[in-house]
């Protein structure tokens, strides 16, 4: 009996951890990008809603997951391009760009699911996973831990080739040189606006897929104002990590698994206070901010709109 | 990056640089209307009939727009100071709870206008000291404010059910909420009307906050702060001392904010309760660029679009959220027309 319960226990908690972590994964390594070339892109939060919308209505629609996804992308970077539109070839205000596209975003699809499906509330079936060889098959963690949906392994596999784009090439030079110095690109005969431009784009592109993710894997449905907070909260961890996708990858799963513990807590059938263990990632972000954050060191022109040619 | 202001773009009358905006986010709103099969004629007229020329329509409109005006406010104060308190909420919801907690105790206890001053003060000591660590990290360390408030808001919001649950519970009732602050102990309304008191603190406030941030030594310090901190430093200026200061006076304007609402209006605090105003006045503040009196304005067209909005929305068989696209549309569109308005004076 005691061993099964600790197996639910567990089993519930790693699951938990990588469906709460995983989205804020995708949307971190977006807004790291984005942050890194200058743009404060709190648009994040309406990104992933929009993302999460169009995954669901075109998984539902065709049957097709990858379409789903794919959907889910494109719809991410729809918002991600007004963004950029606004904020990048026109310099508008990013604080107020990026609020109003949030507020205007939970509103359409709030919109949308009002007209589509507000009488209906349909559901997704389960979406396919797959078992990785040989270490599905370790006992007791396996199973949970090791069968997945692609997205999963697709979101992990980003972490090192964003480290690799980061480090070891010249787009991530660039995407470095437009968020703390933006004339020496500009004068390096690269654009500023191209370059900020992309890494919107990237930031959409994964936010949406970071929305759909939790509609169509996490919830199997949609709903309104699903993502609950989760663009602000990838906005923090990118924050936090400092242009460093592992501490991305780190900080998703420190939240993750402080969101978990609830659920998996209950499961095991201890009662404490949910809105206190609810307190419990954001009390560590604080707590890591108070022990590690000391020197909290973003680009130079983040949030700056780049003029040429102006002082 | 700094969150001090650009005093461009006053080159239109200002009335105008507002009205134009408005009209055409207005007009695109019309044509989403048109397109779902509304008739926004019908639209835009219940929510003016609603939320402006019906007299108690008018009247909630005003009293909105109290807890609204404090917030912004509590922005002005901080963004002007380079700043960024985006964790206005929490301090705002902490100190609501606080301030609702022990409202109805004190009411019976001491004189009313004792109490109400005593609460107030405690709601703004609450917002303020919620701010104390964002504070300290800030001025200590450097730590990055917008993480640390944002963060600060959703412990703010997992604090205050957690008291609601249990110390500031009221037993007598079934639904988690704090003891009701009965209609006649809130504060009083201005004649015959449902419009409180606190309306006109509220007003009284932001422009005393505007007179300070513009016309006096210490605003002009806090401004120094806010476009240069290096400068600020080599001026002598205590920036730490400063910094504090700003997160102190936000955060407890903000703290107001929440007992304007819940001893003028609500007379108690639900668990669930999340009003969220502060993300909503962030760019209505913006907008204004840091100027009191022009925040009164853009306050005042949010009321009436929040007020007037929900009623229509209701009639047209729309989601309330129906409104949200009409606020983005007015802020990308001002924040357009603003642009286009500095261009055109080179």
């Amino acid at each position: 009996m005691d061993a099964l319960f600790t197996n639910a226990f567990l089993v519930a908690f790693v699951s938990g951890t990588i469906a709460a972590s995983l989205p804020l994964l995708l949307a971190g390594l977006g807004e790291q990008m984005s942050e890194k070339a200058g743009v404060l892109n709190l648009g994040l939060e309406g990104m992933m809603l929009v993302g999460a919308f169009c995954g669901f209505a075109v998984a539902l629609e065709t049957g097709s997951f990858l379409l789903g996804f794919l959907a889910g992308a494109a719809g991410g970077m729809a918002v991600a391009a007004m963004m950029a539109a606004l904020c990048v070839a026109l310099p508008l205000n990013q604080i107020v760009v990026g609020i109003a596209l949030t507020l205007g975003m939970q509103g359409a699809t709030s919109l949308a699911h009002h007209v589509l499906y507000s009488r209906t509330f349909p559901r997704l079936p389960r979406q396919p996973e797959v078992a990785l060889p040989l270490l599905s098959q370790i006992p007791v963690l396996g199973p949970s831990l090791f069968t997945q949906n692609p997205v999963v392994y697709l979101a992990l596999l980003l972490v090192p080739a964003a480290a690799w784009l980061y480090r070891a090439t010249n787009i991530g030079l660039n995407l470095a040189a437009a968020g703390s110095k933006p004339a020496a690109l500009d004068l390096a005969g690269v654009s500023v606006t191209a370059t900020r431009a992309f890494a919107v784009l990237a930031t959409g592109a994964l936010g949406g897929l970071g929305g759909a993710y939790m509609a169509n894997i996490g919830a199997g449905l949609f709903v309104p104002f699903m993502t609950g907070g989760a663009g602000f909260m990838a906005i923090v961890i990118a924050m936090l990590a400092r242009g460093r996708p592992a501490w991305v990858l780190g900080g998703a799963l420190l939240v993750g698994f402080a969101t978990s513990i609830t659920t998996a807590l209950q499961v095991a059938g201890f009662n404490i206070p949910t809105d206190l263990v609810l307190m419990l990632p954001f009390g560590t972000i604080m707590l890591v901010l108070t022990l590690f954050g000391r020197r909290a060191g973003l680009p130079a022109a983040l949030g700056l709109p780049y003029h040429r040619g102006a002082r | 990056m700094s969150a001090a202001a650009t005093p461009a773009a006053a080159a239109l009358p200002a009335w105008l640089r507002a009205l134009v905006p408005l009209v055409l986010a207005l007009g695109i709103g019309a044509l989403i209307l048109a397109a779902l099969g509304r008739d926004p004629v019908q639209f835009f007229a219940n929510v003016l009939n609603r939320a402006v020329f019906n007299r108690s329509g008018l009247q909630e409109t005003l009293v909105l727009m109290a807890p609204l005006l404090l917030i912004a406010a509590s922005l002005i104060v901080c963004f002007r100071a380079g700043l960024w308190n985006l964790g206005i909420d929490g301090q705002f919801l902490l100190a609501a709870t606080f301030a609702s907690a022990f409202a109805a105790a004190w009411v019976a206890a001491l004189p009313y206008w004792v109490a109400m001053a005593l609460l107030f003060l405690l709601a703004a000591a609450v917002g303020a000291g919620w701010a104390m660590l964002p504070a300290f990290l800030k001025a200590r360390y450097g730590v990055n404010e917008i993480v640390s408030t944002l963060m600060m808001n959703f412990l703010g919001f997992g604090l205050s059910a957690f008291l609601i649950k249990t110390l500031f519970g009221d037993p007598e009732h079934p639904a988690p909420q704090t003891t009701m602050l009965e209609v006649a102990e809130r504060l009083p309304r201005i004649g015959e009307t449902l419009v409180h008191v606190g309306v006109v603190f509220a007003l009284l406030v932001i422009l005393a906050v505007h007179v300070v941030m513009t016309r006096t030594g210490f605003g002009l310090r806090l401004r120094i702060v806010g476009h240069n901190p290096r400068a600020a430093e080599h001026a002598g200026l205590n920036v730490r001392r400063l910094t504090f200061a700003v997160f102190a006076i936000s955060a407890a304007l903000a703290g107001l904010a929440g007992a304007v609402e819940v001893l003028g209006v609500r007379g108690v605090v639900r668990a669930d309760w999340h009003p969220g105003y502060g993300l909503l006045v962030v760019p209505l503040v913006f907008l204004a660029r840091f100027h009191g009196v022009a925040a009164i304005a853009f306050v005042f067209v949010f009321a009436v679009l929040s007020i007037g909005g929900e009623s229509a929305a209701r009639r047209a068989d729309l989601p309330n959220d129906f409104l949200l696209i009409m606020m983005a549309l007015i802020l990308v569109i001002l924040a357009v027309t603003d642009h286009v308005a500095s261009r055109a004076r080179g």
